[in-house]
């Protein structure tokens, strides 16, 4: 008898990938809830590894006819004691209730792992840059598909059948091609004809009419229209992202593991999501520079605090590199809240005449110690200035967090996609 | 001396194919096995959950709740809770074992004694796959239900297919037609069939027809109650035919569909019933070929010894004591009740004589079990093989557990001369599906009122079902039935202990 024996092994793995994919597709809403829940308790670099989440099973339960209750009866193995009549207390006889292991409670919770992907993939889904697009659009890149008419050539599967027949009618009209039922009427006089002469004339006229209708056809290759696609270039919204951190002296370690985790969040945030976001990281202690992502959340640094620093620098580079006409701007700045007391006006100023104008969206995450409860005594310097400046109508968001549980609801808060944020608002 | 199969642990595909053809050359010439050619593929343990997920077979249609079963092994596969089976088997001819990679050259030996050898004897030759499977046209059929789940989707929308999926995944258990009678499954020609009707369809396609005024309807009050329950077959056990036939407004694909999940609930049908034999069998034909091959010095002393391992871990069964205890292990009780059935044909007792009369002493053991394994299904075999030794060894007892008994759960019979049939009485039970799965029927449908469908559930021993899942598998009913279902429980005396009424949800959007 002939044996195959085939190595499968090399074949495509990831038979179930669809399955899973149609899985969590259904249990999204059940599985993002239980994304952000374990998200909290991570840390930040855990959180975008993916892992494993527990979701209730009531959502996902596929019911079944089952039986329970009633006279059971049983057989076991393993009798050391019993003989037939006795009796056995129910409470605390325990092996023969559990005599279905995983049938019972252990199913009120479903835990699986989760990718990488799918894991950021549902925690950041609901959210987006506020306004984007609203400005000029620069960059083309793709290209998209539009109906655009008719044309004479074309593929048979694009054969505009409306259009077609519509132009073989008014061709057949224009060029008085005889209708049947002219003909017909012309073959009942003749069938009722009986002078001969008068015959004649009229066979020959039904010759001349079936003639014409011959070289007239009902559908010509010319009336065929076939409906015309053309490509037109897809906009690309351009957008700059500028992220303003304090790393002075009085921002304590707590503080600035705070501020890089909300940066942390909102730069892959950002790189999953928009392809054409631009990303430039200022720090600043008394004075600002301009650093790479690497020395933005790794790199040491001390010193004094002047905000105003950092503001300029954006203010510069957005005159260099970026001309507010042509992009999006978005900035996020993250700080304890103190600023050296002379430096208040000229931040004021430099927001109010130079940032804010070319902003779209600003956002300022004041870090605090943890407890916090300092925060509700007084608010910072920082904070009462930009309090003032969102009050006269700046498109300003500040939030406060001093918790770094706080950091996750926060930054949801904070990029909301804004239709479902007027949706809960309304009712 | 012979030439040994292997060295060591490690193998590749040569010392497959000398591995096989060895086990062939025992299983063929000294037990006389029958058996499907075989097909044997190595795989990852990826594929071997991917394989987990869609009920062993090797392609089956999409649908999240294969993704659930998949996220939910990998979860326990990746934590350790769960190690992986050594191999899968497919009722197919080509009968398709899937081998583990990581399997050592004695394991991947008793895999293919086991699963190639044992477990496609039994597949080739019980009664019960004989009669309800087909096992040449399985593969191709399950590769149609695929393409016609997709092209559904495609035609009518994964939502709404996903809708009647899930409503025939809840009634699967009472998709089987248990008595046999109708004519044998034949996928092929159900296949060839679905596409033939498609065909015809188009072919004959012609919207005009929807145009045509109707004649006045038929008065249906002429039709008398015995009349209407025959014409729709009725009483029918099998839900999922019955909807598929009679469903009044239901989409032609979706009978299609409902159709495809009865037919393979069917094909698994004798799989759940001969559990205990089927693994038995597989177990014990293996035990045979591995000790053989020892014997015969094919493999070393070192590997049987390994093979004792893992056959040892396989075969044990806890005591009801243990915190491992989870019922009958399938394999343990199998190969017990067939190594005994070996001992009472070879060197019987007093006792085995006069219990086995028929077999006792006989001689010919390969005969004996041949016809077992042919003949019998783990209700009918355990009624008639256990023997009062194996009930010692086992030291099996019954309990009998009546709520209404204060005093608590009575020891209704031990392994003793008074007890031995009466334990080995329910034992069989409990491995009988009539008695397993809940005995529901359609009865009866209010065809000139509100269409209402009438289910009755009959109960057993006052064991009702869960409400909470009734009622949901009764909404998934509802919902195809697409008018209100009833469905009664009524005792032995016909005496009604709990009546449920669901009524379908609205679709969202007609359906073509």
């Amino acid at each position: 008898m002939p044996i195959h024996i085939i190595d499968r092994r090399l074949n495509p793995g990831g038979k179930s990938l669809e399955n899973r994919q149609r899985f969590l597709r259904r249990a999204k809403s059940l599985v993002q809830g239980a994304v952000k829940k374990t998200s909290q308790e991570r840390d930040i670099k855990d959180v975008l590894e993916g892992g494993e989440v527990t979701i209730p099973l009531d959502g996902m339960h596929e019911p079944r006819f089952r039986r329970e209750g009633g006279t059971r009866d049983m057989v076991l193995p393993g009798n050391k004691k019993f003989i037939e009549g006795d009796y056995l207390q129910r409470s605390g006889q325990g092996s023969a209730k559990n005599s279905g292991p995983g049938e019972g409670d252990s199913e009120d919770a479903f835990r699986f792992v989760l990718s990488r992907d799918e894991f950021v993939d549902l925690f950041l889904d609901d959210l987006e840059l506020p306004d984007l697009a609203k400005r000029k659009i620069a960059q083309t890149e793709s290209e998209g598909i539009q109906r655009a008419g008719y044309t004479t050539s074309g593929s048979p599967a694009n054969i505009s059948v409306s259009r077609t027949v519509k132009l073989a009618l008014a061709r057949r009209i224009a060029l008085k091609r005889p209708r049947k039922e002219e003909i017909e009427e012309l073959e009942a006089a003749i069938a009722a004809c009986t002078d001969e002469d008068e015959l004649e004339v009229l066979l020959a006229q039904l010759e001349k009419l079936k003639a014409k209708t011959k070289r007239i056809p009902f559908i010509d290759p010319l009336d065929i229209r076939y409906r015309r696609f053309e490509t037109v270039p897809k906009p690309v919204a351009q957008a700059v992202m500028f992220c303003l951190m304090d790393v002075s002296g009085s921002m304590s370690e707590h503080m600035k593991d705070l501020a890089k985790r909300f940066y942390m969040l909102l730069y892959v945030f950002l790189k999953r999501r928009y392809k054409h976001v631009e990303i430039v990281f200022i720090r600043h202690t008394d004075r600002a520079e301009e650093v790479d992502e690497q020395t933005f959340f790794y790199g040491p640094a001390s010193g004094g605090t002047l905000v105003s620093s950092a503001l300029q620098a954006m203010h510069e580079i957005v005159r260099e590199r970026f001309n507010p006409s042509d992009w999006n701007i978005y900035a996020a700045q993250a700080s304890d809240g103190d600023n050296s007391y002379s430096d208040g006006e000229l931040t004021g100023l430099l927001l109010t005449d130079k940032i804010l104008p070319v902003c779209q969206f600003f956002a300022y995450l004041e870090v605090g110690e943890s407890g916090g409860s300092a925060f509700d005594l007084s608010d910072s310097s920082l904070w009462t200035l930009y309090d003032r400046l969102r009050n006269s109508g700046a498109p300003l968001s500040m939030r406060k967090v001093s918790e770094r549980s706080e950091i996750f609801p926060v930054f949801h808060d904070l990029f909301q996609r804004r239709e479902t944020a007027q949706e809960k608002a309304a009712p | 001396m012979t030439e040994r199969l292997f060295e060591g642990a490690d193998w590749d595909f040569h010392t497959l194919q000398r591995i096989t053809d060895a086990c062939e050359a025992v299983a063929t010439k000294d037990l006389g096995l029958d058996v499907y050619p075989n097909q044997i593929e190595v795989i990852t343990a990826e594929q071997m959950l991917d394989a987990y997920s869609s009920v062993g077979m090797p392609l089956f249609y999409k649908h999240w709740s294969f993704g659930k079963q998949f996220a939910y092994h990998e979860a326990s596969y990746r934590k350790g809770l769960m190690g992986l089976a050594y191999e899968i088997v497919i009722n197919s001819s080509p009968c398709i074992s899937y081998l583990m990679e990581e399997n050592t050259a004695t394991m991947q030996t008793l895999v293919i004694a086991h699963a190639a050898f044992g477990h496609n004897h039994f597949f080739k030759n019980n009664y019960l796959f004989k009669q309800w499977t087909d096992a040449d046209g399985i593969l191709d059929y399950l590769d149609f239900a695929k393409t016609y789940v997709m092209q559904c989707e495609e035609r009518y929308g994964r939502v709404e297919v996903e809708r009647t999926l899930d409503a025939a995944h809840a009634l699967m258990s009472h998709g089987i037609d248990r008595y046999p009678g109708k004519k044998k499954l034949d996928l092929r020609a159900e296949e060839k069939r679905a596409g033939r009707r498609r065909q015809h369809e188009e072919e004959v396609f012609n919207d005009l027809w929807r145009t045509v005024p109707k004649g006045a309807a038929k008065s249906r009050s002429a039709l008398s109650i015995e009349r209407r329950r025959k014409l729709l077959g009725l009483p029918q056990e099998n839900l999922l035919y019955f909807l598929e036939k009679s469903a009044p407004r239901l989409a032609p694909w979706q009978r299609e569909l409902l159709r495809i999940v009865r037919h393979i609930a069917q094909y698994f049908y004798p799989q759940s019933q001969t559990k205990v034999m089927n693994e038995g069998t597989a177990t014990y034909v293996h035990y045979r070929i591995m000790t053989k091959l020892h014997e015969q010095g094919r493999i070393t002393d070192g590997n049987f010894l390994e093979f004792l391992g893992s056959h040892t871990n396989v075969v044990f069964q806890p005591e009801f004591d243990d915190p491992r205890f989870s019922g009958f292990n399938p394999y343990a009780l199998g190969f017990a009740v067939m190594q005994d059935i070996e001992r009472i044909v070879t060197k019987p007792e007093d006792e085995d004589r006069e219990w086995f009369p028929d077999i006792a002493g006989k001689g010919d053991v390969m005969g004996v079990l041949r016809d077992v394994w042919a003949n019998y299904r783990d209700e009918s075999f355990i009624a008639q093989f256990l023997s009062p030794k194996l009930m010692r060894h086992f030291r099996m007892f019954h309990l009998h557990d009546d709520p209404e008994e204060r005093a608590g759960i009575r020891v209704d019979a031990i392994h003793d001369e008074r007890g031995f049939r009466r334990v080995r009485r329910e034992l069989a039970r409990q491995h009988d599906v009539g008695f397993i799965d809940a005995n529901i029927e359609v009865v009866d449908v209010d065809l000139s009122g509100d269409r209402r469908l009438i289910l009755h559930h009959h109960v057993i021993k006052g064991s009702q079902l869960n409400e909470t899942d009734a009622k949901r598998v009764l909404q998934h009913l509802a919902d195809l039935w697409t008018y209100d279902v009833a469905l009664i429980e009524v005792d032995a005396n016909d005496k009604v202990m709990r009546e449920y009424v669901v009524s379908p949800r609205p679709i969202p959007a007609a359906v073509a």
